[in-house]
């Protein structure tokens, strides 16, 4: 029993390993020899994933980490969820979600990669995330919304000429009557706070930690 | 393929050559040495002992670039050669003998003491661009004599990189030879695997002063390897024409190699300098003209052609405080320097000409430097082939940062500078506290020097320094040395 316990330990730690040192491969590996030595999901999660992502984002904050390191670990913690997600539904468990995000780059913007990163962090950070994509009509924020019940709305403008698009889904949520289901966050490089209070968002923030940081305050 | 910069044509290389020799024997050289006339005229040179004019036959000259090695390696404490002076190799130390030190509070030029050149020191070791140290301020609280050894027995105390000094007296040499002697043993070891490089200079035009031959000679008898700093100032000092200023650097470093292979066969010595194009309008020596560092490549070039390693003080600023004038003058010739593939380019730090360090512009300067070393590592295809696989395997997806290949090779492609170079938004640079480069450097510094881990000599070693170096102050009337700083 002690042996047994000793290798799940040591499993869990290889899985949070796998993930600090950014071998995604291997965290998927690790997750699946996990998942067949009955260690429970909510335990490799908690004791094997999570804390690999508590490091990296400890690391990518102190400088000693970059982008790559964090999208990377982040993918290979949403992969191992993809395989454990069946596992916690066999046994009637569910992941505590931060939140429900929708997120996407606004009709009219093709930008994609600030609005994925923030997508993709949010994701390894506990939330539940539909990334919609670039160029999103409006009425499909609205719709989405409606169908997951999300509580967060990300909206990603990279353009001058497109920013005001953030106020027309603001609206549009407004004349669908579900503005109050929802925070919405904006992001991009033309926004800032100013821009953020003049179009009623609820949040802005300059980088995918910062997001995460505020989609906490705002419904955690 | 390694970028490069060639300034002059092959044809003009070697005319700047030929004439330089032609320089040897009409006018000829000044030399206010003994030993060197001895050498010159054992060798059969003439030698005017009224004038002191040497004049020195080119086959003389030719000898001893066939004896002059043109490579060699510098080694740091733990004797491991970390720095190489030979091909087109680039390495960089802090520039050297500032007379003043910028004030990290009141930003105000001030005269150097100990602790400022201790900190100096200890800020080197910390900083992963600079290859060497530098004997880089003359602190003013021992007596002007000691003012060269002084601050070779502090770097001696604090220090792991090989570092780049020079003396001011005939005298004070051997006590600069003694310190390091102690350091790795005996002379034969410091000949085997020297830890340091004396600067010696020529006077312009064609001249060689008592003291900086002497040193060079006394270097190369002990194999210690030393650095040519040729100075021709174009417009007062030397012909104004860029060309001529490099034929009459040629002609002064080809006497010092004559001179040092003469007293030594086979001593190391470093063909370099520290030229400036005259400023017309104050009388100045500017040491961020264009036209200093168009001086300096071109005689980088020359000397490569005739297969010297070699060096240059470039890098620096004229400006009195660290603003823009000094961030673009340091960046200019910092990367012309590596383009031109110098094997040391003393100047990081400084500014006012050559009297002013700064601790700050010491971390700006590196992350230029940082950037000219990637400049000359150049563009390598790293794959076969070089992106087809992997952009038809992403096709249309913009999903690059998520990929392997991205985390294998960003490190090795970009540079990424430290928190001196601002590159947030706005927003985030606000949130910072809306630093200038300025700021951002006093942090910078700060956060380095916390880093710092002492030198591993032994408490026995550094008693023999202080002994060494006590007996030299008491010479001149300084019975104690000034105490080292705490750690």
């Amino acid at each position: 029993m002690s042996e047994k316990l000793s290798n799940n330990g040591q499993l869990l730690s290889a899985i949070t390993n796998s993930i600090v040192e950014g071998e995604p491969d291997e965290t998927v590996d690790l997750t699946r020899q996990a998942i067949e030595a009955n260690i429970k999901p909510l335990t490799i999660i908690n004791e094997g994933l999570v804390p690999g992502m508590n490091i990296v984002g400890d690391k990518f904050q102190s400088g000693e980490y970059f982008l790559p390191h964090l999208i990377i670990a982040a993918s290979g913690m949403q992969r191992s969820m993809k395989l454990l997600e069946p596992e916690l539904q066999a046994r009637q468990q569910a992941v505590e979600r931060a939140g429900t995000l929708v997120i996407g780059s606004v009709a009219g913007d093709i930008h994609e990669i600030g609005k994925s990163l923030v997508g993709t962090m949010m994701s390894a950070s506990g939330f539940q995330v539909y990334d919609l994509g670039v160029d999103v009509p409006t009425e499909v924020f609205v719709a989405k919304i409606r169908e997951t019940g999300a509580n967060l709305l990300g909206l990603s403008a990279l353009l001058t000429t497109t920013m005001t698009v953030q106020r027309d889904v603001i609206e549009a949520l407004e004349e669908a009557g579900i503005r109050d289901q929802v925070k919405v966050i904006i992001g991009g490089a033309p926004v800032n706070q100013e821009w953020a209070d003049t179009i009623g968002a609820d949040g802005y923030a300059d980088d995918a930690v910062g997001a995460i940081e505020l989609a906490k305050q705002l419904v955690g | 393929m390694r970028p490069k910069l060639n300034i002059l044509s092959d044809e003009m290389a070697d005319q700047i050559i030929a004439e330089g020799f032609e320089l040897l024997m009409d006018p000829g050289v000044r030399v206010h040495n003994e030993d060197a006339h001895k050498l010159l005229a054992d060798a059969g040179a003439k030698v005017d002992m009224e004038t002191r004019i040497a004049y020195i036959p080119e086959s003389i000259a030719r000898r001893a670039l066939e004896t002059r090695p043109s490579e060699f390696y510098l080694y740091n404490l733990d004797g491991e050669p970390t720095v190489y002076y030979g091909g087109d190799s680039i390495q960089f130390d802090p520039g050297s003998a500032a007379i003043a030190i910028l004030d990290s509070e009141t930003q105000e030029q001030r005269p150097p003491l100990t602790d400022d050149f201790v900190k100096f020191v200890k800020l080197v070791e910390t900083i992963p661009q600079l290859d060497a140290q530098s004997t880089a301020m003359i602190c003013t609280d021992v007596p002007g004599e000691i003012g060269d050894l002084y601050r070779l027995y502090l770097a001696l105390n604090y220090m792991r990189k090989p570092i780049i000094t020079g003396a001011f007296r005939k005298d004070t040499w051997w006590t600069m030879k003694d310190m390091l002697v102690a350091m790795v043993g005996s002379e034969e070891a410091l000949a085997a695997k020297p830890i340091a490089v004396f600067d010696v200079c020529p006077s312009p035009p064609l001249l060689w002063s008592d003291l900086t031959c002497q040193n060079m000679i006394d270097c190369a008898r002990y194999s210690i390897p030393s650095e040519l700093v040729s100075m021709p100032l174009a417009g007062a000092t030397s012909p104004v024409t860029l060309a001529a200023a490099v034929v009459q650097h040629t002609a002064e470093c080809l006497s010092g190699v004559t001179i040092s292979q003469l007293a030594q066969e086979g001593a190391p010595i470093v063909w370099g300098g520290s030229p400036a194009a005259f400023d017309m309008r104050e009388g100045t020596t500017p040491m961020g003209a264009v036209g200093t560092w168009m001086i300096d490549c071109a005689y980088t070039q020359v000397g490569k052609r005739l297969g010297m390693p070699t060096h240059a003080y470039l890098g620096m600023s004229d400006a009195k405080v660290v603003d823009a004038q000094c961030g673009l003058e340091s960046s200019g010739g910092a990367l012309m320097a590596a383009l031109a593939g110098v094997n040391m380019v003393s100047g990081a730090g400084m500014m006012d000409f050559e009297s002013c360090q700064s601790y700050e512009k010491l971390v700006i300067d590196a992350e230029i430097i940082g950037m000219a070393k990637r400049l000359v590592a150049g563009i390598e295809a790293r794959d076969e082939p070089i992106a087809l696989t992997l952009m038809r395997k992403l096709g249309h997806r913009a999903d690059y940062l998520a990929q392997m290949h991205t985390l294998k090779w960003f490190g090795k492609e970009l540079y990424i500078p430290s928190s001196v170079i601002d590159r947030g938004t706005l927003d985030g640079w606000k949130r910072k506290g809306a630093k200038t480069a300025w700021g951002r450097a006093q942090d910078r510094v700060n956060e380095l020097l916390a880093t710092y881990e002492p030198s591993p000599i032994s408490d026995e070693l550094r008693a023999e320094l202080r002994d060494i170096t006590t007996k030299a102050a008491q010479k001149f009337g300084m019975d104690e040395l000034p105490p080292l700083p705490r750690d």
